[in-house]
């Protein structure tokens, strides 16, 4: 049993108490003294010229502080990419500039052109308004292959194509996959449509930049994920301010899925306008700006081909992916498509041979970053989508299907053909969870109760890998991240006993107050009560590389444990001094030091008292004192894994799909807090049901975004969700790291979308609908009527 | 937002009077007037509020009719028609989420006529009349295309008298973003014949479907228009669906309509 608030418990979680009763900090509550506001005029065509921008009439309205245009960052630089692909040719990508404000061209909606301060936002606002803009309209470039075409307009005019690279993995097995698909028994194809998203946090973004001149501090307050990388990339590569110079904050963080990992103009413009006009400046995102400014998730096209033996063994996999990039690189873009999908295409299978082919395009639309998943649901898709379609096409049960080419316990540690070896996994096993708990023996009678009612039911089925715990530095360093993926954290204990946790993470919804506390509080045997867990500052954090890829306990959580075993190691020095025997012979307990095989001890706070207050001593061997600090690296990634399963219910006459049932049987390895982590998978699996429903971000031929509000936009909501069963028993503890976690932010979102897809088909099929092979999602009601009756 | 006046009479006469300034506007709940303000789509100098008179809120029983309160909140007619106009009720209780319906008036949503709102299909399908200041308009004078009605400038709904059925319902298909009405359908049945009105699916706003109220006044049965199929000209075609998709939800959602009728 764990105990109360150790590792293991369902403690709940200590951060809901103020966000709850609506006492949270989020960035918009910060309100400085002397704060002026900014309002953005953003582009409203995709692409153009700017031929002429007058803004003397914006500048004499009432309240305007200034208008801003790019003449005003001629020494700033443009905001940078944080990772760098190299193509099959072993040429580096294209990567245009991407300035703060519009320099010459606006290339897409929402792409801001001037920005105007002024004392209230209402008045910036109207001053935006007489700013005279003259743009000369050039064809916009919105679809992909036609983006590619010979004499295709292109949205960056010093770029040789729309090309931003041509990515081959692995490019030598690339005759061998050819040839494997030449002598294969059966090849099944399918091309599909990864649907382009718009992540939505709950909060949407803001910024408050502030400037000290008596210091020539600047001080940003962001929306972000991760403020030390934005602290990094903006002022070393935008705005020239050194690391102590600048203090960025992100405070309480209303949701990110990946949308706030990335540095934005807005922030860079606030922290400059500061500076220049000696006054706090805000801004703050509405929701329209979100849909036009933050970066998009997804937008794939695929072709994926499966090579199969006479006895139905996967041979080899052979994709061609158009991955959208957007108008220009957001930070880590040029990596989702690339190193976090292609390696993901072994699935759970072994398939020895694969080749991803990805064309990363430049069209006028909003940049594509990483969301929820970030390339590993892309992956999953394509392959529980082909592997169901396999088994149609073949006449064999999708589940044996699966069986038969998995990667069995006894095969870990495994080597995929994809670079990554995985350590761990059983992935028999939580399919066999996830039949037990969907009750799938009793389907076939539920189906006939749906077929009583004119209603098709079916049963979908997808088994995901995904990579998490991003990452090892020196392997993603030479996979072209220009940067590190270690975790950082320093525990400061106090005086008194209770102890300070700073960490690098940022948590935007995960609970890490409560988790990392839980961590702890386990390891000291101290009440969780006494620790805080500090984060968002980077004014008081170590440096550490934030929050997304499922990365926190896993790595950040690491790097908690490596700073506790520290303190540990000293504290029973200190103990030892005390109690006068070696520090091999103290033993900690229950918060507790004691010399084993004796009566003999001392507490917690008696050791952090003595640290502190040093007068009985070893003063010559131990500085006083008890703060340590740690940083980890991991030397894998984690493999979480999982067998979902969903049932649902489609009316034939209109295309409703409803979702019935829905099974997550994941092996996250080790959990910490049980119901956080369920949590996590809810909202996982509400955005990947989201996904293949509901939401989909389209653009017409003109650039313009056609669901730009949520008129439009279809977000999940309570009654699209019926309620999940979440089993995570099955564990295969990570190998590598100290907790023997794999984390758990991201898999509801890779694993649901294609089981929800393969569960529409199955109905299609076991009504008779055999001509439906594969339906694009979201799977509208339209779309799916209009299968039906093509 | 720009800036704007805000008075809150207490009068019919009273609003109209103020009404009478080209810049004024009726305002009721707000739902639909205050987010095109804020998008500065529109910018009124004087916002009238009209949920200060008396005369023109609530529902009341005149005799084989039910008379609802042009201000009346989408929540109170879900209340308080339930347990004379049942079908008028269970429509106003689907209209968008608690707040919306805790705001929004029907006089608002008539005044509005957006093409996928549900009480233009109640008001057309009983065919209602239209009570203003000035007049009683009759439901099928009343609605004339996307967002235009018969109103003049600065005439105000008042109230909305409905026939009461014997037997009527409405199937609403959700615009999954939105949840306006993808297609919604109004059915209803006098001793007189069966109307049938349809929102959500035309590019010309609410309409009758005068081939189905016709094989339906010959028999009040969902087979009796399995066979029609409504013509596709003239649907609308968008994001959610196109033209085809919902010229078939049109017979589908009557077919539901009648069935769950009472
Ligand atoms: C999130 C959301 C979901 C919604 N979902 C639905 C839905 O599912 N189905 C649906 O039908 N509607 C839906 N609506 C619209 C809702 O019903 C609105 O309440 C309605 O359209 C307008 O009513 P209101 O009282 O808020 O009007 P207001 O916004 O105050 O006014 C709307 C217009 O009517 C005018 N006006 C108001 N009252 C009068 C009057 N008595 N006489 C003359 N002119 C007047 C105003 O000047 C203005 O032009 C939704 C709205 C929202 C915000």
């Amino acid at each position: 049993m764990p105990k109360d608030d150790g590792i293991g418990a369902s403690t709940k979680r200590r951060e809901d108490v103020r966000f709850l009763t609506g006492n949270g900090k989020y960035t918009d509550d910060i309100n400085l003294r002397g704060q002026a506001h900014v309002h953005f005029l953003r582009s409203d065509v995709a692409h153009g010229r700017i031929t002429s921008i007058d803004t003397a009439a914006a500048e004499a309205m009432p309240g305007v502080l200034k208008v801003f245009t790019s003449a005003d960052f001629a020494s700033a630089g443009g905001l940078p990419c944080g990772w760098q692909v190299t193509d099959r040719f072993g040429q580096p990508m294209q990567e245009p500039k991407h300035p703060i404000l519009a320099e010459g061209k606006v290339r897409h909606v929402g792409d801001p052109i001037a920005a105007v301060v002024a004392e209230t936002h209402e008045q910036a606002r109207d001053a935006a308004e007489a700013i005279e803009v003259d743009i000369e309209e050039l064809e916009p470039v919105i679809d992909m292959q036609a983006a590619l075409a010979d004499g295709a307009t292109k949205v960056h005019d010093d770029l040789s194509s729309n090309l931003c690279y041509d990515w081959g993995f692995v490019e030598e097995n690339k005759e061998a996959v050819n040839a494997a698909f030449e002598s294969a028994a059966h090849v099944v194809s399918l091309d599909l449509t990864n649907n382009r998203l718009v992540a939505n946090p709950m909060e949407p973004r803001v910024a408050v930049g502030d400037y000290d001149p008596w210091g020539d501090m600047h001080t940003l307050y962001t929306t972000s994920q991760n403020p030390h990388v934005i602290r990094l990339l903006m002022g070393a590569f935008v705005l020239s301010i050194p690391e102590h110079k600048l203090r960025v904050v992100a405070p309480d963080v209303g949701g990110g899925f990946g949308s706030k990992i990335y540095h934005y103009a807005e922030e860079a413009f606030c922290t400059y306008a500061a500076k220049v006009l000696k006054r706090p400046v805000k801004w703050t995102s509405s929701r329209s700006e979100a849909f036009i400014s933050d970066a998009h998730g997804r937008d794939h096209k695929t072709r994926i081909e499966l090579a199969l033996d006479a006895d139905h063994n996967f041979m080899a996999i052979r994709t061609e992916t158009y991955a959208n990039m957007g108008a220009y690189l957001s930070t880590f873009a040029p990596s989702i498509p690339t190193w976090l999908h292609g390696t993901l295409m072994a699935g759970n299978y072994k398939t020895p041979l694969i080749y991803v082919n990805v064309k990363a395009v430049f069209t006028n639309t909003v940049p594509v970053d990483a969301y929820r998943g970030a390339g590993r649901p892309e992956a999953t898709f394509q392959i529980e989508r082909l592997v169901d379609k396999a088994a149609r096409e073949l006449g064999v049960d999708p589940i044996e299907l699966r069986r038969k080419n998995f990667i069995k316990p006894e095969d870990f540690p495994y080597q995929t053909p994809v670079a990554v070896v995985y350590d761990t996994g059983n992935y028999h096993a939580t399919m066999d969870k996830m039949l037990e708990l969907a009750d799938y023996a009793g389907f076939e009678a539920r189906r006939a109760e749906s077929a009583s009612k004119g209603k098709l039911r079916g049963f979908g089925i997808a088994h995901y890998i995904e990579a998490c715990g991003i990452a090892p530095s020196n392997l993603v360093g030479q996979l072209g991240a220009r940067a590190g993926l270690y975790e950082s954290a320093s525990i400061r204990v106090n005086a008194t006993g209770s102890i300070s946790v700073y960490t690098g993470s940022h948590s935007h919804g995960q609970g890490h107050e409560t988790t990392f506390a839980q961590v702890v509080a386990d390891m000291i045997g101290v009440d969780a009560s006494s620790i805080e867990i500090h984060h968002g500052d980077t004014s008081n954090t170590p440096m550490g590389m934030g929050t997304y890829g499922s990365r926190s306990l896993a790595v950040g959580g690491s790097a908690i444990v490596k700073a506790t075993n520290k303190v540990i190691d000293k504290a029973k020095k200190i103990a030892a001094h005390l109690l006068e025997a070696a520090p091999e012979d103290i033993e900690l307990k229950d918060g507790k030091f004691s010399v084993v095989g004796t009566d003999k001890s001392v507490d917690w706070s008696g050791v952090t008292l003595a640290a502190y207050v040093p007068h009985n001593y070893p003063l010559e061997e131990l500085e006083p004192g008890l703060e340590e600090t740690a940083f980890y690296d991991p030397s894998n990634f984690t493999y979480p894994s999982g067998a979902y399963g969903c049932e649902i219910e489609l009316d034939p006459e209109t295309g409703k799909i409803d979702i019935l049932r829905f099974i997550a049987a994941d092996d996250f390895g080790n959990i910490v807090n049980p119901m956080i982590v369920e949590g996590q998978v809810h909202g996982g699996l509400a955005q990947g049901i989201g996904q293949a429903l509901l939401e989909n971000c389209v653009y017409d031929d003109q650039g313009q975004l056609l669901s730009g509000s949520f008129m439009d936009y279809a977000m999940p909501r309570a009654d699209d969700l019926r309620g999940f069963t979440v089993d995570h028993s099955c564990v295969t503890p990570c190998t590598h790291n100290p907790l023997g976690v794999k984390g758990c932010g991201e898999a509801g979102a890779i694993g649901s979308p294609p089981a929800v897809v393969n569960a529409a088909i199955d109905a299609l099929h076991r009504a008779g609908h055999t001509h439906v092979t594969h339906i694009d999602m979201p799977l509208t009601p339209a779309r799916v009527w209009a299968a039906i009756n093509s | 937002m720009h800036n704007f006046e805000f008075v809150k009479p207490s009068t019919v006469a009273d609003a109209v009077a103020v009404l009478a300034n080209a810049e004024a506007q009726p305002f009721a709940g707000g739902q639909t007037l205050i987010p095109s303000m804020k998008a500065r789509l529109n910018a009124p100098e004087i916002l009238v509020s009209l949920t200060g008179i008396a005369e023109m809120n609530g529902v009341r029983r005149d005799g084989g009719a039910l008379v609802v309160g042009a201000t009346t909140t989408h929540a109170a007619v879900a209340r308080d028609a339930a347990s004379h106009f049942p079908a008028l009720a269970a429509l106003a209780g689907q209209i968008g989420d608690p707040a919306v319906r805790t705001r929004g008036t029907l006089g608002g949503s008539l005044a509005n006529n957006d093409p996928s709102a549900c009480y233009p299909a109640a008001v057309l399908g009983t065919g209602a009349t239209i009570v203003t200041n000035a007049r009683e308009i009759a439901a099928d004078d009343y609605f004339q295309g996307m967002f235009t009605t018969a109103l003049d400038e600065g005439e105000i709904i008042t109230s909305v008298r409905f026939p009461i059925p014997e037997k009527a319902a409405y199937a609403k298909f959700l615009q999954p973003a939105s949840r306006f009405a993808l297609t919604g359908v109004f059915v209803a049945k006098y001793a007189s014949g069966v109307r049938v009105a349809v929102t959500g699916a035309s590019e010309g706003g609410v309409f009758r479907w005068a081939e189905a109220e016709a094989a339906l006044s010959s028999g009040f049965d969902a087979d009796s228009i399995g066979r029609l199929s409504h013509p596709s000209d003239g649907m609308i075609a968008d994001l959610h669906g196109t033209a085809e998709y919902r010229a078939h939800l049109v017979r589908v959602m009557t077919q539901r309509a009648v069935r769950a009728a009472h």
